[in-house]
Formats: structure tokens, sequence, C-alpha cells
């Protein structure tokens, strides 16, 4: 198992020179749902607090890059940079009154929150930053090593230094101190709380940390995608991250990986069935992994791992 | 700002506020009986709209066809809860909202898939020059607000006066004790889902030549549905349709005096964040203490 966390980096860097460039794209894409997914895993898997409204951070994230290069003539290096914390700070003040709600509650004003966000996205006032309603552009970077990467190829190797920080970070988190902290604060807050852990505080610190993640992805989501509009931003993106997480395993980090290559590639093969398979796909999974294996992928994976030891002594 | 403008707008939004006065019942209903938030309330209601537009493009008369479709949310509304819903009873909140997520998508979906995606009209009962329009309530705005109020008389008889609407409100109470006297709690949620779901297709029906028939119709109703039982208590029946009215006209005049038309849904989640932290029990809500 030690070596899962190397080979897995191994297999990501060698992986678009095998296959084609939209598939590289794909990949690079895949990157981005992974770091989302692992933002709401953090929140909801960890310190147990529901969020049906983490799209909006993602189109946070997607927005602030975008001018941060567009407007702020930033360097693309630093674009992510200025997501993290553009989300974390908005992640923090809204978890702030939020992380005094429970579960069922949170669930509601973060769902309206996503509802919210294109309508958001779409305010005059906002026109000359944001593009209005028709979005605006933004220029896929350029390789420096044109020889050995393509454009393509050096776009998802970008995506894949951040994607190693950020699961290098939560990683750590989440077996330090502070992943402790959340794990208690989810299993038994009252118990928590006993134990010296400033609840409301660790709440709205996780609802920050979990936006700054998903808005670091909805970062590179925009320099994926190269155009960014209020209507890509809908509560679909929520949903849709909600999948991945339940998919993978939504108290897992390594599931998130899974999760993020699901959402990816089965709406595109869902597609050529129907515009609206994708969402049928999404929903009866949502409700029979509940039914049938609430813990996702991961959560198959441990419990047949448990079962082989069992069988093993 | 004339003191008629003033006027046409107040009521205007009361003509709203009467569909998220029900989509806001129907909320609690859900709620008061499993402790459940029906995140795809706005879903089913559009597949009802859907449903009584296909009666209707079929030459079955209004009235009948809205009847129909009452029939067939009841129904399908018993069938979901017992189907599915029963199974997610004892679920943590997390599983239970996720499975609601999923019947919200799902049901979305597949009402693009099954009668496309393309707004369009939807006709109202009531003649654009019927007598009783004026200028300050078009015949159609007249006409929903009866139509709810009728509905809303029709569900406060049959929980106060009823047998059955006694048994049910006992069932969510106090499911324990229910059981002990021979109520059948299980089928009491059910009919609670199909009375919750049925609403849902009034106000969708009702909505619907206003708003304008496409498969996210009623995701902004919901929002002000979830702020009107919010604001009414969201465990209060009685609460409920008075928050509607309440957020319709709110938004309605803060719309056109305030915040601008831009902004007005914007409002539902401001009214739904300073409800929950300012007065999370909502106007006429009981104040949950919880012994730990």
């Amino acid at each position: 198992m030690k070596l899962a966390a190397p080979a897995a980096i191994v297999i990501a860097v060698i992986l678009p020179f095998v296959v084609s460039g939209y598939h590289t794209f794909q990949l690079a894409q895949v990157l981005a749902y992974a770091i989302a997914i692992l933002g709401l895993n953090l929140l909801t898997g960890f310190s147990g607090q529901i969020s049906l409204g983490n799209g909006a951070f993602y189109a946070l994230g997607a927005y602030s890059a975008v001018i941060a290069i567009n407007n702020l003539h930033l360097p693309y290096g630093v674009a992510p940079v200025v997501a993290a914390a553009v989300c974390f700070v908005l992640g923090y003040l809204f978890g702030k009154p939020a992380a005094r709600l429970e579960g069922l509650y949170l669930a509601l004003a973060t769902f309206a929150l996503a509802v919210v966000t294109p309508q958001l996205l779409k305010l005059d006032r906002l026109e000359p930053w944001t593009g209005g309603r028709g979005g605006v552009q933004i220029d896929k970077p350029v390789s420096p090593f044109p020889s050995v990467l393509d454009d393509d190829r050096w776009l998802y190797m970008y995506c894949l230094i951040v994607a190693i920080v950020m699961f290098a970070l939560a990683w750590n988190v989440i077996r330090g101190r502070t992943g402790r902290a959340l794990i208690a604060l989810r299993d038994h807050p009252i118990g928590a709380g006993a134990m010296g852990i400033d609840i409301a505080e660790y709440k709205a610190v996780t609802f920050g940390i979990s936006a700054m993640y998903t808005g670091v992805a909805g970062a590179l989501g925009a320099l994926i995608a190269g155009f960014i509009s209020p209507d890509s931003f809908s509560i679909l993106v929520s949903i849709q991250l909600l999948v991945g997480g339940v998919v993978g395993g939504i108290a897992s980090i390594f599931g998130t990986l899974f999760g993020a290559v699901f959402i990816e590639f089965v709406p595109n093969l869902a597609n050529q069935l129907s515009d609206n398979a994708p969402g049928v796909v999404f929903g009866v999974l949502l409700i029979l992994c509940m039914r049938v294996m609430p813990g996702g992928l991961a959560g198959l994976v441990a419990s047949a791992r448990a079962r082989r030891a069992h069988r093993g002594t | 700002m004339t003191m008629q403008t003033l006027l046409h707008q107040l009521l205007s939004g009361f003509a709203m506020g009467a569909i998220y006065a029900s989509v806001a019942l129907a909320l609690v209903m859900i709620f008061k009986a499993t402790h459940q938030v029906n995140f795809a309330q706005g879903e089913l209601a559009v597949c009802s709209t859907y449903v009584a537009a296909s009666l209707i493009t079929a030459g079955v008369p209004y009235w009948i066809a809205f009847a129909l479709t009452v029939v067939i949310s009841f129904v399908a509304g018993v069938v979901i809860e017992r189907a599915v819903m029963r199974q997610f009873r004892h679920a943590s909140v997390l599983t239970q909202v996720i499975v609601f997520v999923g019947f919200l998508i799902l049901f979305n979906s597949l009402t693009g898939w099954v009668f496309g995606t393309m707004t369009r009209p939807f006709p109202s009962p009531f003649a654009d020059n019927a007598w009783y329009g004026s200028r300050y309530l078009s015949p159609h705005e007249i006409g929903l607000i009866g139509v709810t109020l009728v509905v809303l008389a029709i569900v406060f008889v049959f929980f106060r006066y009823t047998r059955l609407g006694l048994t049910m409100r006992a069932a969510a109470e106090n499911p324990a004790s229910s059981r002990l006297v021979g109520i059948r709690v299980g089928w009491m949620l059910a009919l609670g889902w199909g009375l919750a779901s049925t609403l849902g297709a009034v106000a969708g029906v009702m909505a619907a030549p206003r708003l304008f028939l496409e498969p996210n119709m009623m995701s902004g109703v919901l929002l002000y549905g979830f702020a009107a039982a919010l604001l009414g208590g969201i465990d209060n029946p009685w609460g409920a349709p008075i928050g509607g009215f309440i957020v319709g006209v709110l938004e309605n005049v803060a719309g056109a005096y305030l915040v601008g038309s831009q902004l007005k849904l914007p409002l539902a989640l401001f009214v739904i964040i300073l409800v929950l932290v300012l007065r999370p029990s909502g106007l006429f809500g009981r104040t949950v203490v919880v012994r730990v």
C-alpha cells in the first residue's frame, strides 16, 4: 500500500503520452474533478457537514482565476492560488453562520446557494469582470517546452502538479491533529466539544478549506475549458460533485480519483443515448448507492479487504 | 412610484405567494411526518405539470385534466414513499439528503427526456378577458389565488375534522403510540407523501401559465418554497402558507423597489440564511430543545 501513491503518480505522468490529445484533455478534467471531490469529501466525509453548494465555489474559483489572468494579467501559475485564497475566505465567511446549522439545514442553505449561483454571476454590475450572461473566454496556457510537451499535455502536467500538491496537503491534514478533530466532530460533536475542540471554528475552517479545494478545481476547470459562462455553473455541478463523492466513497481520499473518472467519462457515454441520460444515470446511481454501497467504491474495497484478512487468520 | 403600482406589486406578489404557499405546505407535510426535506418537490411538481400538459394537448377538457393530474400525482407520491423512501426511513440525514438529490436529478432528466426541454406555453383556465380581472390582478392571478385558498381550506378541513386526517397527524406526531393503537404508520406516511405530491402538482399547474413550462420551471419556486416554509416554521403547517404569502409579496415588492429583478432569486437565499441563523424555528414554529 505504501507504494500506491508513487505508483499512481508514475502512471499519471506516463498516461498522456499513451492516449490521444482529446483523452489527455479529458484526463486533465478528471484531475480537476478529483480535487473538487476531495474538497467535498473533506467537508462531508470527514467533518460530517453536508454541502449541496460546492458548485458555487467551483464557479467562484473559475471566475477568480479567469479574472486574475484576463483583468489583472497575473501569470497562469498564480491563478489557482488566487482562486484558493478567494474561495477560502468566502467559504469561511459562508461557513461561519452555516456552522451553526445542523445537517439538514446546512444542506438546505447550501442547496439555495447552488441554485442562486448562475443568477449572481449574471449580475449586470459584475459584467466588466464576469462578461455577464455571455461568459468570458480565456486563452489556454502555452507550453514552454513545445518540443517535449504539446499544449494539451502541458496543461495536463500543470493540473497534475496542482493535484499532487492538493492531495498531499489533504493527506497530511486528515492524518494529523486537524483531521482527528474533524472526525471526532463528525462522529460525536458533543464529545468533541467536551474535549476542547472549538466546534464552530473548526466547522467554519473546514468549510473554507473545502471551498478552497473546490475553487482550485474550478480554476483548473476554467483553464481546461477555455471558456466559462454562468449557465455552466448550475446546481448540476454540485450534484455532479456529490455523485463523484458518493460513487468513490465520501470518506475516502483515493476514492475521489475513481469518482472523478466516473463523472468525467460516464456522462460522455450516456450522452450518446440522450442529452438527459447522464442525469438519469446519476439519479439512479445516487439512490442505488445509498441502498447498496453507502461507502462507495472505497467502502467496497475496504470491506473486501477486511473479509480477506478475516479469512486469512 | 405611485400608489397604484405599489398595490399592483403587492397583489401580484400575493398571487405568486399562493404558489409558494402550496409548495411550502407540501414541504412541511413531509417534514412533519418524517423530518426529511424533499429536495425533489419541485421536480415532482414539474413532472405533474407535464402530465397535465399532455392530457390537455390530447384534448381532455382542462378541469378533467386537472383532476386526473391530481390523482396521478397522489398515486406517484404514495408509490415513491412505499417503493423507495421507506427503505431510508432510519438512514442518516446525509443518506436521506443524497437520496432526495438523486430523485431531483432523476426526475429533472426524465422529464426532459420524455417531454423535451423546449420551453412551452401552458393554458390557463381563466380567460384573459374574464369579468373578475382588474388592473391590479389578471384573471389568472385571481383564479390561482382562489384555487390555492380552496385547496388550503380542503387540507385544513381534512386534517382537522376527518378521521383519516386526524390519524395521519397522530402518526406523524407520535409514531410509537400510534402504532400501539393500531394505526398503520407506514401507510399514513405514504398518504402524506401523496398529499404533498398533489399540492406540488396544483402549484405547478397554477404556476405554469405564468412561468412557462420547462423542466427547470420549479427550481426557483422550490427555493421560495423553502424560504416560505422556514419563515413560517418548518414544523408548522399553518405557518407555511403564511410564509408563502409573505415571501411572495416580499419578493415582488423588493424586486420592484429595492434590489431589482436580478436579485429576486438571491433574495430567497438571503431569507433562508437569515431565518436559519436568527430564528431557526421561524415565525410560528416550535423551538426544539434537545437534551444531551
